[in-house]
């Protein structure tokens, strides 16, 4: 590699550096946007737990602690809050024109996106630690162990990358505050639609099943399930990254192509 | 061509989505180190013009070229070269005005050691070291301004952009944000391209001025020679007696046409040549015998140009039909 392009590289990284800060600076200043995704689903996990604990009772569900049933689900809430407030704060720069200060300098394209993912990651691996946490304390088992914790981690910041990468995208694409809130309901909505609270096979209704099959949700929660209640269940988790990871490759491409149009600088 | 500063238009034209042509063919040269102020109502094209000169936005024709470099072949050198302030203040509410200026000096290239100081230079420059440490959204206006222009000059450009600087600006700020450009340009020898919808802005800081309406420029010039090609100063009398009005009518006839009053108890003329007739009518004025409590020279405004030229009056003339009440004759108080 020439100097030049070596230096070129150390720009980029030092860029991707900056802004990534600047991402970790918005999540510390903004309590709402750290606390929010952190207490909101640990609440919700309290709730669940104690109110469908009979569940647990059907004949064929998977665990007898629905606590551990349900312990997937917050990591999932924390990964569409990290998509939510990424995504706002990137709409806030194209509409406060912040993205074009930042576009007349040298900054690269990329840059800017790894920077803005990067603050997606710190809050990503704060909240999974800190649920991961929390369920262990309030007498969750992680039926794979310690290795299965940390392939949970890992996998939990996977997920939360892909919705990240989903956040950015609609961000660029409409260039607005309100869209990216717009997809949040949505969101919950296939969360809710999918195996995060009830066993696919045990799902009576036959539309709701179907839902939760084709929903690529179930497979996300399902790997990090596994991980809980069934030990190494290599398929579960090898779908769970899959898709994750299919998402993020799919969502990085249409965000790239999106800032394109963005920054329009010749 | 390092040290080029000059700006150079042929021809530019952005077109927007619907045929809408913002900017409709102007032609432009700045010259190096000079204060170019770029004068029009709202929707005139001012800022689009901006937008293509910063590469923000690429022409739909014709051909431009800043510090040497032209901006929609070689945008990367373009912005190199150039400081930018857009007409609204681009900040992160959350960083502070010191993170504002790492950032900026970051993604700019300047080396980690440098970055610091150079900052800090800037802030103090613009009076905001005080308040280097305050997130920017507990900034005044004023405040949020000059932090924009420290952040628009980190980099030393050769060139600044500034789209409408003082809009909503106190007559304070504003000033001293006038005293800041001039020096930069004095001093640093940087070239100006300053928007602006206020005439005074441009008459005080521009050493020449383009007047653009709709997407064309409908005159250009230094602020002097534009006004006198529209017309020439008019000269206002108070006698310290109302009686000797029509006295100083006759007395101050020879020196040009009478317009109406501007206030009361008062007699002008629009002269016929230029401010050099004074001492001859302070002459005729005491040949008269009458005693004057007030006299003085109103120079005609770059507003009388805008109206000669477009038939409209330049405030609030925005992008609408023109002004039903710009009367030919109308006249400034403020010389």
């Amino acid at each position: 590699m020439s100097a030049a392009a070596l230096a070129a590289r150390g720009g980029v990284l030092s860029q991707v550096g900056l802004l990534a800060g600047r991402s970790v600076v918005h999540a510390m200043r903004a309590p709402a946007q750290l606390v929010f995704p952190i207490v909101f689903p640990l609440v919700l996990l309290a709730v669940n737990t104690s109110g469908l604990d009979a569940a647990t009772k059907l004949p064929g569900f998977p665990t007898a602690s629905y606590l551990d049933f349900a312990l997937a689900v917050p990591f999932m809430q924390g990964a569409l809050f990290a998509a939510l407030n990424g995504g706002q704060d990137l709409a806030r720069d194209i509409e406060n024109g912040f993205l074009d200060r930042l576009a007349l300098t040298p900054m690269s394209g990329g840059a800017l996106l790894a920077g803005q993912l990067g603050g997606a990651l710190f809050t990503g691996v704060v909240s999974a630690i800190l649920y991961l946490l929390v369920g262990v304390a309030i007498g969750a088992g992680i039926a794979a162990g310690v290795g299965g914790a940390l392939v949970l981690l890992v996998l939990a910041v996977t997920i939360c990358m892909a919705f990240a990468c989903f956040g950015t995208f609609v961000a660029l694409r409409a260039g607005s505050g309100e869209a990216v809130q717009g997809f949040f309901p949505l969101f919950f909505v296939l969360l809710f639609l999918s195996s995060a609270f009830f066993p696919r096979d045990l799902i009576e209704q036959d539309w709701f099943r179907t839902i939760a099959t084709y929903n690529p949700v179930s497979y996300m929660v399902e790997g990090l399930r596994s991980l809980v209640i069934t030990g190494w269940d290599t398929g579960a988790l090898a779908a769970s990254f899959a898709i994750a990871a299919a998402a993020i490759v799919l969502f990085l491409a249409l965000s790239s192509r999106a800032l394109r149009t963005r920054l329009v600088r010749t | 061509m390092t040290d080029d500063r000059s700006i150079e238009v042929v021809g530019l034209v952005r077109e927007f989505k619907g045929g809408v042509r913002a900017v409709d063919g102007i032609d432009l040269h700045v010259a190096s180190g000079e204060i170019y102020g770029f004068l029009g109502p709202n929707g005139a094209g001012k800022s689009t013009t901006v937008k293509v000169l910063t590469t923000l936005l690429p022409p739909s024709a014709g051909r431009a070229t800043v510090a040497g470099h032209d901006v929609a072949g070689a945008g990367a050198a373009v912005r190199a070269a150039i400081g930018v302030a857009l007409q609204d203040v681009a900040l992160d509410p959350m960083l502070t005005g010191r993170e504002h200026m790492r950032l900026q000096g970051g993604l700019q290239g300047i080396p980690r050691a440098q970055r610091g100081p150079r900052g800090d230079e800037l802030l103090e420059r613009v009076g905001l070291i005080d308040a280097a440490d305050r997130k920017s959204s507990t900034y005044s206006g004023g405040m949020k301004r000059r932090l924009d222009l420290a952040l628009a000059l980190l980099h030393g450009p050769r060139v600044l952009f500034l789209d409408e600087p003082t809009t909503g600006l106190d007559v304070q700020s504003r000033t001293s944000l006038w005293d800041e450009v001039a020096r930069l340009a004095r001093e640093e020898g940087t070239t100006v391209f300053l928007t602006t919808q206020y005439l005074e802005e441009a008459d005080v800081l521009a050493d020449r001025v383009g007047i653009i309406d709709r997407g064309t420029i409908v005159a250009e010039g230094t602020p002097a020679a534009l006004k006198a090609q529209v017309s020439t100063p008019t000269v206002e009398v108070i006698p310290r007696e109302p009686d000797d009005c029509a006295g100083a009518c006759d007395a101050l006839a020879p020196f040009g046409t009478p317009v109406a009053e501007r206030s009361a108890g008062s007699v002008a003329v629009r002269l016929n040549t230029g401010a050099d007739q004074l001492a001859d009518i302070v002459r005729a004025l005491d040949g008269a015998d009458i005693a004057v409590a007030h006299l003085a020279l109103h120079e005609p405004t770059l507003d009388d140009v805008f109206l000669a030229k477009t038939g409209r009056s330049l405030e609030g003339a925005g992008a609408g039909e023109p002004h039903a009440a710009a009367e030919p004759d109308r006249e400034q108080a403020t010389a």
